[in-house]
């Protein structure tokens, strides 16, 4: 069994971030949804990590720590939303979500 | 060999879990797979030797920011789930080979970028051998050159919690 090249993990993030992009584009429930745009930003911290971890180098991990950051605030709000949105409609079906306001 | 195994085992769990997290029916469900799921990728940072992004990723991912899903997922009390419309499947066919697509472009750059370069080790010679473990260099580094983002960080989630505190009242 080989040793386990970058590329290893680039195709492992490769695939979470399809999967990802599947939830996103298959699913109507928006929390699946957003729990899909969690999965892409993993994806993109594996690639990050990985990389950074073959060139002996943090700054990868520090940019990772910064897409975590803007993760979390990307749930905050996008779950803010989800509630504002369910106590007008009483719905989290996205193809309900068609108006600017009402 | 020890490492190759763990990242296969590592590998198949976590994509594993990431395809039951979408095609759960049950939310609740679907959000605890999401917990497995970046359990697991911190266990791959660990394979990785990046000790304090696996420890971030635990405590803000799997204690934090899923908290937080499970809170609305409850706070939102599905009677019928959305996919139980009359139009379920009206966009299946074309999410799938909007899917496919991606994945044939992904295929497309990997098969580019690693043909014909073998390896890219040559890039390695240039890192600086700092003192200390990776908490050490990664808090340096945060510290140091990019201080300045992680303070502009500090601010975004300032705003993302005042965002968030406005958008869920119920009236300003």
């Amino acid at each position: 069994m080989s040793v386990i090249t970058p590329a290893h993990y680039a195709v492992l993030s490769a695939a979470l971030f399809v999967v990802g992009v599947m939830g996103v584009l298959l699913r109507r429930n928006i929390i699946i949804i957003f729990m899909s745009i969690e999965l892409i930003l993993n994806a993109v911290n594996i690639n990050l990590v990985a990389f950074s971890s073959h060139l002996q180098n943090e700054v990868g991990q520090v940019f990772a720590i910064f897409v975590i950051a803007v993760a979390a605030a990307e749930a905050a709000v996008g779950l803010g939303i989800i509630l504002a949105f369910y106590r007008n409609k009483e719905s989290v079906n996205i193809d309900e979500m068609s108006l600017m306001r009402w | 060999m020890g490492e190759a195994i763990a990242f296969y085992v590592l590998s198949a769990l976590i994509l594993g879990f990431a395809i039951l997290v979408i095609t759960t029916r049950n939310t609740v469900h679907s959000v605890l797979f999401l917990v497995l799921t970046f359990l697991f990728v911190a266990a791959l940072y660990v394979l990785l030797s990046a000790e304090f992004l696996a420890v971030i990723q635990v405590l803000v991912y799997a204690g934090g920011i899923v908290v937080l899903y499970l809170f609305v997922v409850m706070l939102v009390n599905l009677k019928r789930p959305p996919e139980a419309y009359q139009d379920a499947h009206r966009q299946t066919w074309l999410g799938l080979i909007l899917g496919g697509v991606v994945l044939a472009e992904l295929a497309a750059i990997f098969t580019y970028s690693l043909v014909g370069t073998t390896t890219a080790a040559t890039a390695t010679a240039a890192a600086p051998e700092a003192i200390g473990g990776n908490v050490e260099r990664v808090g340096w580094l945060l510290y140091t050159d990019y201080l300045i983002p992680f303070e502009v960080a500090s601010m975004l989630l300032l705003v993302a919690m005042v965002g968030a505190i406005v958008l869920a009242k119920r009236e300003l």
